[in-house]
């Protein structure tokens, strides 16, 4: 049988363009909250004070985004009540918007530590240590919100997948960051820094994978969270 | 069923235009119209009005004890299709009935089948409150009266009372029961006629959009009402609400153009349809 998503306009133009509107505020939250990801790895990298009291600053937008899109997500359900596909699309929207709300957290975090640590900057230093695994994390985030704009079940369950990298990579940085602070005890402080930064960018592959589960049930119809990528893979076995 | 090949707007085909798709011969219902515990089958139907096709191999059952809705267009068939299960088309004279249908598993368009215990056993609740111009004892009491089911005044004032209490009707007009019925609200002689259809002791209730003449309020207490009956009764309603038809059934039927569409869980019906017909539908895309 045909799965497609139907692409057929509502009665209502009104309605279609409430939709679209929730959609495109969606994509704009997302672009704003990658645009932050990818800034505070770049002031922590660079040493950037700057760039990183920028980002953190850039918190209070994703804030109102999220409390913008809900109460749309709201207005929808109460007026139009919505069925199916619009069902599942507003019911993911709302948990997706959490969940681009706390990457934007994890953002403001890293930029935090990142201006504390830019004192201590030198060319070849620990700064860049999490800069693979940031870069990593900025691209599940990237794939994430392409897969939504797309409605794309298989870039979701690739998305899935390589978080385990990024969990991975996270765990082998901390054993990293332990040698060195034990070769350089008076840095230590610094380093816990660091990891709290790897340890952020960790957690923002793990809210990707959230948004990725998000854009499955859209999609699908199908919850697909607390199951680990085999049994996703299983279910969409064709 | 599910599948990772799914892709969405940017390469969807163009959607099915529910209003200009008229070719449906070639679908087979989706879900799951069988049920094990059947009160009433049917199979290989198809209804003609005169040369007019109005229902096409529609083949389904109700389970004992559900509520089952049947949504669909003006003119997909989902009225007619209720209307043979106690043979109300019988009255149509250009109406032709085809196909099997089964009520505990007997034939109900046998030749010995009479059609008034028929109608006795599937009761049926219209679109417009339509209470015989009697009083509100008397609407109630008609029909136990022809089946003779009480033997005395004091057993008929039972049924009575019991059938208005079971359509949540009683306490609202227990003092005036030799008062006309038509003079009640519109939502009160809804529930009149339900007391009416209830007090034969029926097995099956059929609703043809019992509250499309009714407000919110009447509407929610005849809701509650059918979910209360279910615990004795079967029920089929058609609505064209779909929030309605959400709310109060346990399983829901996608009618289009005399076809059966799609029979499912309720739940599932309206968060994961399954024929793009119906996600059109339920979701207010029209073309």
């Amino acid at each position: 049988m045909d799965k497609s998503l139907p692409s057929g306009q509502h009665t209502s133009q009104r309605y279609n363009a409430e939709l679209e509107q929730l959609r495109s505020s969606v994509l704009s939250m997302g672009g704003l909250v990658e645009r932050q990801c990818a800034e505070a790895l770049e002031a922590l990298v660079k040493g950037d004070e700057e760039l990183a009291r920028s980002v953190s600053g850039s918190d209070d937008a994703v804030n109102r985004y999220e409390l913008e899109i809900s109460a749309q997500c709201i207005d929808i359900l109460a007026r139009r009540q919505p069925a199916a596909r619009d069902l599942r699309m507003v019911v993911s929207i709302i948990r997706m918007v959490a969940n681009l709300e706390r990457i934007g957290d994890e953002a403001a975090k890293v930029a935090r530590m990142a201006a504390k640590l830019a004192d201590d900057y030198h060319e070849q230093s620990y700064h860049s240590e999490p800069l693979h695994l940031g870069k990593g994390a900025q691209a599940l985030l990237h794939n994430a919100l392409d897969a939504f704009a797309r409605l794309d079940v298989d870039a979701s369950i690739d998305v899935i997948a390589r978080d385990e990298d990024i969990d991975r990579e996270f765990k082998s940085l901390t054993r990293i960051l332990v040698s060195h602070m034990t070769e350089n005890p008076e840095r230590v402080k610094n380093m816990l820094r660091v990891n709290s930064c790897a340890r952020a960018f960790e957690r923002i592959g793990d809210h990707a994978t959230n948004l990725c589960e998000e854009v499955i049930y859209l999609v699908a119809g199908s919850d697909v969270r607390h199951l680990d990528i085999e049994e996703i893979r299983e279910r969409f076995r064709s | 069923m599910e599948t990772g090949k799914v892709q969405g707007n940017a390469t969807a085909k163009p959607a099915l235009d529910i209003t200009e798709h008229t070719d449906v011969g070639a679908y087979e219902t989706t879900g799951t119209p069988f049920v094990d515990n059947p009160k009433m089958s049917a199979r290989g139907v198809n209804v003609f009005y005169g040369e007019k096709q109005a229902i096409t191999d529609v083949s389904l059952d109700i389970g004992g004890n559900e509520v089952i809705a049947m949504i669909g267009p003006s003119g997909c068939g989902k009225s007619t299709f209720l209307r043979t299960l106690n043979r109300m088309n019988d009255i149509i004279p250009i109406c032709r009935v085809k196909g099997e249908f089964t009520l505990d598993g007997e034939d109900i368009y046998g030749a010995s089948q009479d059609t008034v215990l028929l109608r006795a056993r599937v009761g049926m609740v219209f679109q417009k409150p339509n209470p015989f111009p009697k009083s509100i004892y008397e609407n109630v009491a008609y029909g136990p009266r022809i089946h003779g089911l009480a033997h005395n005044k004091a057993e008929m004032d039972e049924i009575v009372e019991d059938s208005l209490r079971r359509a949540s009707l009683f306490n609202e007009v227990k003092d005036q029961l030799d008062k006309p019925g038509t003079g009640l609200s519109g939502g009160q002689q809804q529930r009149l006629c339900i007391a009416r259809a209830i007090a034969v002791s029926p097995e099956v209730i059929l609703m043809d959009e019992p509250c499309s003449a009714l407000d919110p309020i009447a509407t929610a207490r005849i809701e509650e009402l059918i979910d209360e009956l279910k615990e004795n009764y079967t029920i089929a309603i058609v609505t064209h609400s779909m929030q309605q038809a959400a709310r109060v059934s346990q399983r829901t039927a996608y009618f289009h153009l005399g076809k059966l569409i799609e029979v499912g869980e309720t739940k599932q019906v309206f968060t994961m349809p399954q024929h793009e017909l119906t996600e059109n539908y339920i979701t207010g895309r029209f073309g």
